[in-house]
């Protein structure tokens, strides 16, 4: 009964709704009133302002962290670009006006017309971009006669400057607009056409820390375009500064020790996984992509037959050639297949079926156990060690190395090099694995494929005991004022296959290769310093086959079919502070176009370091 | 079944008023995208389809009897919410938000349509719950969470004007059936102890999103600068207005939705105080006119479903003008009948045609 009596009838909500009718004209007084002070008390002051559309917005571009070596040397800063733009709503007449402004800038006036003509369709108080870094000249003569430029703006950007010409220009990397695509993709989000992002190396995979934040200010301006007065202004924040962890000095060194040939060299500190020095050759000018370059310059960087874009140091792959036998070493001991006395004989060649695989001497290497046979690279050995451990066993050691899986690096486009399977080559080609296949894997050649940066990746691993670090090329960073913002960590991502015994003998194998009389880096040793290293010659035509083609004639083989060249070393052998993988491509001979490079690398990072004060004179270096 | 009493009762004044209201739309539209580039765009022609298709729908919701919707109203409900959870997985949309269901060569913004539901479904539940002591806490809890459902999904895509308007008009509707004293007062605290709480818990990005929402002066470079541009335009229209195709702030595209949400704007700099009122007095003629539909309505889901569509109108009418005249935070909320966009326009004509319905079946209710 009570709760009829409650129950809401048509007389409750008409009660209900009469209340509602007072909230609602009270709501819309409101609103009234606010239009009365916007359009009639306000009205004539704002009338003012959107006379001219008075009050605009323009951008403070941020200036883009710097770029150091490892001891605090600038390597890349910015500098003041002047950048002409004009206002079409303020440019009255806009002909004119070009034809005044064409005599400063030395452009002709249809050029600059069509740069207008491009922009249609686009607000006509946006500035359009009219040319870019216009110099200071140009700049004096605009500034003298602005008032007969009305709506010609001149803005400062901060534009990058590589300071040192092609030096660590892979590493290092450029920047470019930004294109449509990563405007659209949705991972650029705060960025606008027209801004300048990093394109490759460290300027791309660091873009996040180096850029950071567009401010901009309100202003009035008058009918001529010029600002009155400056209403908000929203600061822009510096991005941060990158310490690399390469060195400027040894980097320089590199890239004189690559010049006029095409190859990779990498120098790390094997304790830490730091990355030393990581040059490429040919490289090119960084500053040419900033300030824009030539079709013709352009396709000449594209059709270089020496890929000059391309950093071999990561990007490159190889056959691994005879350095990939400390893999198959560390495999043969660790499967008990050998230990440090077995010896096989060496005639010069082996037979396997009915095929003859050839040793890269001629002669024979007479009775050879593990250690000779890395010192002086035997490849029979070897052929008959692989053949004992199959393909797939050899694989397993040579992924648990680090191969055939990129390292991680902090840079784009690294490869992963190629560890075959006989499973691999069935899914690829649909053939059997043939044990000749395997002979040539088991001393790098074959399908085998590795970036340098790999091999450093092994020859680190043994110079530091076991350990494999993630290669780093970021040492710290810094707020633009010089506060520390992260110091980079190494990182460990993998250990080596080998137990310390297996170590031991292959470190003792590759002391031997630089200073033995016999070892096939003899070459490169010097007297004030320990190094360990193994050669690798990867050869372009097979060893491999019927007796003859070993004796091409090696003065007329053709450039592009000379082996590539190796060296993967570490110093001082019984402290390792350094490990450098050098590759010149069709350099012949692992010991003799890579080797010294390595040598004379890890003098002058140890000079520098003040290990080593230089006394030799490497005389004997020319010899042998 | 066609009763002549229904033709009598006809509310020519409510068809009259959309109307009225679309062809100020249409108009303000074409000059809204004409002026910047002298001819008009896309949206107008856009604009103009959508219009007539919105006229169809008014018409097909008076022509049942609105208790049609009392009986087929979870089913609605339901629909609209399968149609939100589709957006989330299948959506569309420009600049990080994910607001549209692409059919074909039109897409739809479920968000909308969502508004007519959670109305149709809350008119449902308060008809058959009203009573004149309030009601309970436990009595809430229904609405509450058909409320907080869309109101979660429309968050995440995110569309947070549309979001609010969900909770606004529930809560007009909640508010106009009553709630009980204590329970009311027991929200009240539970709103004010949890409002920090949740503040605790924000991340510091979402509370800087948060203040520049309330004050948008701290966003000199966005918010801030599109509110001092909306009043300049606004401002700039003086008493009689710069006339038609005369704007000029509307030529500085300085707004990316000046034809969407900032459109006011631009009808205020044009037509003056004088255009503007009577805009506004357009406006107020509509809502009270709804509140009479509700008022002489003789059955509670006629009634509480006219207050709530009379409420949606309202809040979007008094949030859209008053962002634009820098009065509140400003979100995403169209303005209805002028604001460019197909699903806006839909949702009012529909809301329209079922204002009609329930006024002229006033006197079939046994």
């Amino acid at each position: 009964m009570s709760k009829y009596l409650q129950s809401a009838d048509t007389d409750w909500y008409k009660r209900r709704l009469t209340g509602v009718v007072f909230l609602v004209l009270t709501a819309f007084l409101v609103l009234i009133a606010r239009l009365f002070y916007l359009q009639v008390i306000e009205g004539d002051e704002l009338r003012r302002l959107s006379a001219n559309n008075c009050i605009r917005l323009q951008n403070i571009e941020p200036s883009r962290g710097l770029i150091f070596d490892r001891n605090g040397k600038l390597l890349v800063d910015n500098r003041p670009s002047f950048d002409l733009n004009i206002i079409l709503k303020d440019a009255k007449p806009v002909e004119h006006t070009i034809e005044m402004l064409s005599q400063y800038v030395d452009v002709p006036a249809t050029e600059l017309m069509s740069k207008i003509s491009r922009n249609k369709g686009i607000s006509f108080y946006t500035p359009v971009l009219l040319k870019q870094d216009i110099g200071r000249d140009a700049l004096a003569a605009i500034e003298v006669h602005k008032y007969n430029l009305p709506g010609i703006v001149v803005s400062v950007k901060p534009r990058r400057h590589y300071i040192y010409k092609q030096n660590a220009a892979h590493l290092i990397g450029y920047l470019g607009e930004i294109s449509s695509d990563e405007l659209k993709s949705g991972k650029y989000s705060g960025y606008r056409a027209g801004d300048y992002i990093g394109k490759f190396g460290v300027e791309k995979t660091y873009e996040g820390l180096l850029r950071g934040k567009r401010g901009g200010r309100q202003v009035e301006v008058n009918a001529a375009g010029q600002v009155v007065r400056v209403l908000r202004t929203v600061e822009a924040f510096p991005g941060h500064n990158i310490y690399l962890s390469i060195d400027y000095l040894l980097q320089k060194k590199a890239e004189e020790l690559l010049e006029g040939s095409a190859g990779a060299i990498i120098a790390m500190d094997p304790a830490t996984g730091q990355i030393l020095a990581m040059a490429s050759s040919p490289a090119f000018d960084q500053n040419a992509f900033v300030d824009g370059m030539s079709h013709e310059q352009w396709d000449s960087l594209v059709s270089n037959p020496f890929r000059p874009m391309e950093n071999k140091a990561i990007n490159a792959e190889y056959p691994p050639a005879s350095v990939y036998k400390i893999v198959t070493a560390i495999a043969a001991l660790e499967e008990g297949i050998i230990d440090e006395n077995t010896t096989f004989y060496c005639p010069g060649y082996y037979k396997c079926g009915n095929r003859v695989f050839r040793c890269w001497k001629k002669r024979g290497h007479d009775k050879v156990n593990v250690v000779k046979a890395l010192a002086e690279s035997c490849d029979v050995f070897f052929y008959q060690v692989g053949q004992k451990l199959g393909v797939d066993r050899l694989a397993w050691y040579a992924r648990a190395c680090g191969l055939g899986s990129a390292t991680g690096i902090d840079l784009n486009h690294e490869a992963n090099g190629l560890i075959p399977t006989a499973a691999w080559k069935r899914a690829r080609t649909g053939i059997r694995w043939q044990l000749g296949e395997t002979l040539s894997v088991a001393i790098g050649q074959g399908y085998n494929l590795a970036t340098p940066l790999q091999m450093m990746s092994l020859i680190s691993e043994i110079a530091n005991g076991g350990i494999r670090y993630k290669p780093l090329i970021l040492k710290k960073v810094e707020t633009a004022e010089g506060e520390l913002i992260n110091e980079n960590k190494s990182k460990v991502t993998g250990k080596l296959p080998a137990g310390q015994r297996t170590l031991e003998i292959v470190r003792q194998g590759l002391w031997d290769v630089v200073n033995k009389k016999k070892g096939t880096a003899w070459i490169a040793h010097v007297d004030d310093v320990d190094i360990s290293g193994k050669t690798g010659t990867a050869q372009l035509v097979s060893r491999t086959g019927s007796n003859d083609d070993a004796s091409i004639d090696k003065a007329n083989k053709p450039d592009h079919l000379k082996s590539h060249a190796w060296f993967a070393a570490y110093a001082p052998s019984k402290d390792p502070q350094i490990a450098v993988v050098v590759i010149v491509e069709h350099g012949e001979h692992g010991s003799s176009a890579a080797a010294p490079l390595a040598s004379e690398l890890i003098t002058t990072y140890l000079s520098i370091v003040g290990e080593l004060t230089l006394t030799s004179n490497k005389s004997d270096k020319d010899k042998t | 079944m066609f009763d002549r009493r229904l033709v009598q009762n006809f509310d020519w004044t409510l068809l009259s008023l959309a109307l009225i209201l679309g062809f100020l739309g249409l108009v303000t539209l074409y000059s809204s995208v004409t002026a910047a580039t002298q001819v008009p765009q896309m949206e107008y022609y856009k604009q103009l389809v959508w219009y007539f298709v919105g006229l169809i729908f008014l018409v097909i919701s008076f022509l049942f009897n609105y208790k049609t919707f009392d009986r087929w109203g979870h089913i609605i409900y339901i629909l609209c919410i399968s149609l939100l959870v589709g957006v989330l997985i299948f959506g569309e949309g420009s600049k990080g938000a994910m607001r549209w269901l692409k059919f074909g060569f039109f897409s739809i913004q479920p968000s909308e349509l969502v508004k007519i539901a959670v109305i149709i479904i809350l008119a449902r539940y308060y008809s058959k719950h009203a009573n004149t002591t309030g009601l309970t806490l436990r009595e809430l809890i229904n609405p509450f969470l058909l409320t907080i459902i869309p109101f979660v999904l429309i968050v995440k895509q995110p569309d947070l004007g549309t979001a609010i308007m969900i909770v606004l008009i529930a809560g007009s509707m909640t508010v106009f059936v009553k709630i009980e004293r204590r329970s009311f007062l027991y929200l009240i605290v539970l709103g004010v102890i949890s409002i920090p709480l949740v503040w605790f818990f924000l991340r510091e990005y979402q509370k800087a999103r948060i203040l520049t929402f309330l004050d948008p002066d701290r966003d000199p470079l966005g918010t801030g600068y599109h509110i001092i541009q909306s009043k300049i335009a606004i401002g700039s229209g003086m008493i009689s207005g710069k006339g038609f195709l005369k704007g000029t702030q509307n030529a500085l595209s300085f707004l990316p939705e000046q034809h969407t949400d900032f459109i006011f704007s631009v009808l205020a700099e044009e037509w003056g105080l004088i255009g503007s009122v009577i805009i506004l007095i357009v406006f107020l003629i509509l809502i009270i006119k709804g509140l009479n539909v509700a008022y002489r309505c003789r059955e509670p889901f006629g009634t509480i479903l006219s207050v709530g569509i009379t409420a949606m109108i309202f809040w979007q009418v008094i949030i859209n003008i008053g962002m634009v005249m820098g009065l509140m935070p400003v979100v995403g909320v169209t303005l209805p009948f002028i604001s460019y966009g197909g699903s806006s326009l839909i949702t009012v004509m529909i809301c329209m045609g079922l204002l009609i319905n329930v006024s002229m079946r006033r006197f079939m209710v046994e």
